[in-house]
């Protein structure tokens, strides 16, 4: 039944149209969470006994780099789906989720550093966890700057797919580095297994700030697959009929 | 000092905390704004070929 529906997805139109239905759902519960988490993290959880009111930061930095890893797992999945099966959604999901997935990076990676200065007294450090971070980092803008130098789309798409694929090994590489070398960066609290060692008034925030930001993944990469397929499908029935009997959807 | 003044001042370390929460409000909405503005772009070149095609 999965199959069936990415096979339905397949269609350019089926999925224009499907995305127009689903959007303002996806914005409306996308606020909801983000309202909720940021009033959560904000106002409800306490202060952290040692790092007093800057431990909030933890609701942007933390989603932000769970977003990153998970955003670049989706596109090297659709790497091996696009390169195996040459499904041509495939493509698009990976090609339009490396801005977004980017943005998260960036977003890990600053509100670290900015996060790391009163408390570790540095803005940086080359450990295990913020080299590879930034790696990942480097691997978006590498995506988007293969696909943008190779003028043949399809051929684009195979490269970039490659490249999902290969740099995948940087994601275990992320998540256990605090593990395997000796970090700054602390240990896992919340992914591992075991319960968290984390205060739930803490906690729960977090898990829906990291709902809210999947609402915002899903909103974007929508929002630009949806301007990919219009361009790539500009001479095509379905789209023309978008813009003449109605002005714009 | 009262609340609403302790929440911005988040116990000294406002300058840290609201930096990080700014430069993630812009980074949003930049990423929802790109693509929007790129659709209105997108739709006039469009109908510009749909009216070649069509005169």
């Amino acid at each position: 039944m999965i199959m069936r529906f990415i096979y339905k997805l397949g269609s350019p139109p089926y999925f224009y149209h499907l995305s127009s239905r689903l959007l303002p759902w996806l914005s409306g519960i996308c606020l909801l969470l983000f309202a909720i988490g940021l009033y959560g993290g904000l106002v409800l959880a306490p202060a952290d006994y040692q790092q007093g009111d800057s431990f909030r930061i933890i609701y942007i930095h933390v989603p932000a780099a769970w977003l990153s890893l998970f955003v670049y797992m989706v596109m090297a999945a659709s790497g091996v789906m696009a390169l195996i099966w040459r499904i041509k959604i495939a493509e698009i999901v990976l090609i339009n989720s490396a801005h977004i997935g980017a943005v998260f990076t960036f977003l890990a990676l600053v509100t670290g550093s900015i996060w790391g200065k009163p408390m570790w007294g540095t803005w940086w450090v080359w450990d295990a966890r913020l080299t590879s971070e930034l790696l990942l980092l480097f691997l978006y803008l590498g995506i988007i700057a293969l696909h943008s130098a190779i003028d043949d789309k399809r051929k684009a798409a195979r490269a970039v797919a490659i490249l999902a694929i290969v740099g995948v090994v940087n994601i275990p590489i992320i998540h256990y580095s605090v593990e395997w070398w000796s970090t700054l960066h602390q240990g896992p609290t919340v992914t591992k297994f075991d319960k968290p060692s984390i205060d739930t008034r803490m906690l729960v925030p977090l898990l829906v700030m990291a709902v809210a930001y999947k609402f915002l993944y899903a909103i974007v990469v929508l929002l630009r697959a949806r301007n990919d397929l219009l361009w790539r499908e500009r001479r095509s029935q379905w789209v023309a009929s978008l813009f003449t009997d109605t002005k714009s959807k | 000092m009262d609340t609403f003044q302790q929440f911005f001042h988040m116990g000294g370390y406002a300058a840290y905390v609201w930096s990080s929460y700014a430069i993630a409000l812009v980074a949003f909405i930049w990423s929802i704004v790109s693509p929007l503005r790129e659709k209105n772009k997108l739709a006039k070149r469009i109908q510009g070929i749909i009216e070649n095609e069509n005169p």
